[in-house]
């Protein structure tokens, strides 16, 4: 069977074989364009449109008429939309999304504080997921049909189908509350607050940076729960494709022809078969990363990290829309351009794809 | 009459799987028996239907198998350990979670029929229309449907409730809004494999208009991989939907639905874990089976993936 350029369907069928370099360039930055155009007019519709009266959800249903007015003004709620949409556009690539009605800075601000926490535990949690779920992928694949087999893809399957802030929740009971083997919710505990000087607002960095062990153990300590729930996802997902991958692989002739050369077992699954399976697992990689940017607000709510995901859901709450459509907008990008990236990595690594 | 004649004579087992089928409703019966055949051995699959068997019965027999609708108050008998009386306890108001749990087990088959209800003919429709008529419709409707592709699902639902207001309609409408692009996708490549087949080429012949065909010939070429695809995708609606409740933007109160009800237990958590841990296991058992009943669906409707 022929194999599809990208497995997935990722980005599948946006490229159409075009003869040179340069066009495929254009075509490229036009998809991405109309990405972004399609990001913003969404948000802007939820943000905008789709209140009732934006104008009434910030000053409130007791501010005066001319309060009212004021910020109907200040909103440009007068103006044609169209006209609304395009100086929403503008203002967005200039990086500003107004203040935040809750936090009273401007959102960019809020979000340069928060986002750093999210990536440190998206990060983490893939690198987990990663050293885990690949070798759990492999070895499920050559012990196909065999116990260890069923093993990898029922702890994959349960890996889809747990609410993670469930599983989060029944952690923190376990191994907080009854066993007291880790620390609590939060990014490190209280009193090391201020300690570190922000330099990258990767916690686990910039204590290192400053040699505070101290802070950097008690926040890798606060780390580790959030950060296994979302990598049980994460190597769910891996797992499940590496193995799906790997079976392919297995079954094609150049595996036959090694293992007929005589070679160890062990040189054929890794220097053979797996070397083909590294290059389609680049975009999988990809796409749990992108995933795990925006799974963990649940994450976030349950263990209080102090991330993006947290963010937009406080200000879900107090109506502090400029955040909420702020926070959306940049994993929206975030999101696009992780996906965009694998694609286009993919396509490098893979002659076949180009 | 034929047909009730032949099963009653020789049976309905040799009727099934006779090598020369009659007719066409014939043929049809026995692709599917076939199809239960080799579904029967996968002992996943089996573990999967019978899961969602269970709720649908659970869910068909509600009135029966509780003594209220999971929404009457007893405030002096909150916060009860599981018991014989209560076989899962109380939660903070006196309501018994047994009796919350089976009438959750409704407002999630609501949750889920609603969104396949939605999403289905949506994707099939800008799919099979994309693919068939090709050209600029074909352009419009795919970067559509890639713009929503790109999307971060959960936070776009999440953006969505809150400027709708929450309910649970609402966080149905937020899941469906950012579910059914990869339905187009799945339709549109179904549809592309078909469009120059023969039997289309007939139909054209014929004289059938443009929707007749992409209705009633190329929609239920699509059918088989749409379904396989919303069981999987099944796991993760009803997990979309219960985070949206744990956030208090899903059902409103008092509604039992399962992951609004882990939210109401979080507080009570280091004392009374059964309030939270309960309705996480129902979501569990749901999802899991939804995905087993999905993968083993794949392996007999979708013999190409089988192999694997």
């Amino acid at each position: 069977m022929p194999k599809s350029d990208a497995p997935n369907g990722v980005g599948a069928g946006i490229f159409p074989p075009l003869p040179s370099f340069f066009r495929k360039l254009v075509s490229f930055s036009l998809t991405l364009m109309l990405t972004f155009i399609g990001l913003m007019a969404v948000t802007f519709v939820i943000g905008r449109v789709l209140p009732t009266d934006p104008a009434m959800a910030i000053v409130g249903n007791r501010a005066s008429e001319e309060v009212y007015q004021a910020m109907r003004l200040q909103l440009g709620l007068e103006k044609p939309i169209i006209v609304q949409f395009w100086l929403f556009l503008k203002s967005a690539l200039h990086g500003d999304f107004g203040q935040s009605i809750m936090t009273s800075r401007p959102v960019v601000d809020d979000i340069k504080r928060f986002f750093p926490a999210t990536l440190e535990l998206a990060t983490l949690a893939t690198f987990l997921g990663i050293i885990i779920g690949i070798p759990m992928g492999v070895v499920a694949a050559v012990n196909q049909g065999r116990i260890i087999d069923h093993i990898v893809r029922v702890l994959g399957l349960i890996g889809y189908s747990v609410p993670i802030f469930w599983l989060g929740m029944v952690a923190l009971l376990v191994f907080y509350a009854r066993l007291d083997w880790l620390p609590g919710p939060g990014r490190f505990e209280f009193y090391y607050e201020g300690v570190v000087t922000p330099v990258t607002g990767v916690i686990l960095i910039d204590s290192a940076i400053a040699g505070e062990w101290e802070v950097f153990r008690n926040a890798l300590g606060h780390i580790i729960l959030p950060a296994s729930m979302l990598a049980f996802y994460s190597l769910a997902y891996i797992a499940r494709m590496t193995r799906s991958f790997m079976l392919d692989q297995l079954n094609q002739e150049y595996v036959l022809t090694a293992r007929v050369k005589g070679l160890p077992e062990r040189t054929v699954i890794w220097n053979h078969a797996f070397r083909n399976v590294l290059v389609q697992l680049i975009t999988v990689i990809g796409l749990s990363y992108a995933n795990l940017l925006e799974g963990s607000v649940l994450t976030e709510t349950v263990f209080a990290w102090p991330g993006i995901g947290l963010y937009i859901t406080n200000s879900l709450f107090n109506a502090d829309m400029n955040a909420v459509i702020g926070g959306t907008v940049v994993v929206g990008v975030c999101f696009v351009g992780i996906n965009m990236l694998s694609d286009i990595l993919y396509r490098m690594v893979d002659p076949r794809a180009r | 009459m034929a047909d009730i004649q032949n099963i009653t004579d020789g049976g309905l087992r040799t009727w099934l799987l006779s090598d020369s089928p009659a007719n066409a409703f014939q043929a049809r019966a026995q692709r599917a028996y076939v199809g239960w055949l080799t579904f029967k051995t996968n002992p996943i699959a089996m573990i999967g239907l019978i899961i969602i068997a269970l709720l649908l019965i659970v869910a068909a027999l509600a009135p029966v198998l509780t003594a209220g609708e999971g929404i009457e108050q007893d405030l002096a008998n909150r916060l009860l350990p599981p018991s014989g009386e209560h076989w899962f306890g109380t939660d903070e108001l006196g309501r018994d979670i047994y009796d919350r749990i089976i009438w959750g087990a409704r407002v999630t088959l609501y949750i889920v029929f609603l969104v396949s209800i939605i999403v289905m003919p949506i994707g099939l429709l800008i799919g099979t229309v994309a693919g068939y008529m090709g050209g600029w419709v074909d352009t419009v409707l795919m970067r559509i449907t890639d713009i929503f592709l790109a999307f971060p699902r959960l936070i776009l639902a999440l953006a969505f409730v809150s400027a709708l207001g929450p309910g649970l309609e609402n966080a149905i409408i937020a899941i469906a809004v950012t579910t059914w692009s990869p339905y187009a996708r799945l339709a549109r490549a179904e549809t592309l494999t078909v469009r120059k087949s023969e039997y289309i080429l007939a139909a054209q012949i014929q004289g059938a208009s443009t929707w007749r065909i992409v209705i009633s010939h190329v929609v239920p070429m699509c059918m088989s991989s749409i379904i396989i695809r919303l069981t999987l995708d099944m796991a993760g609606i009803i997990l979309t939907a219960a985070g949206l409740g744990f956030l208090g933007l899903g059902a409103q109160p008092p509604l039992p639905e399962w992951g609004a009800m882990i939210s109401t237990g979080r507080d009570f958590l280091l004392d009374q874990w059964w309030i939270s841990t309960i309705p996480g296991f129902a979501i569990l058992i749901v999802s899991l089976g939804f995905n087993l009943l999905g993968d083993g669906l794949r392996d007999v409707l979708d013999p190409r993936a089988a192999s694997e």
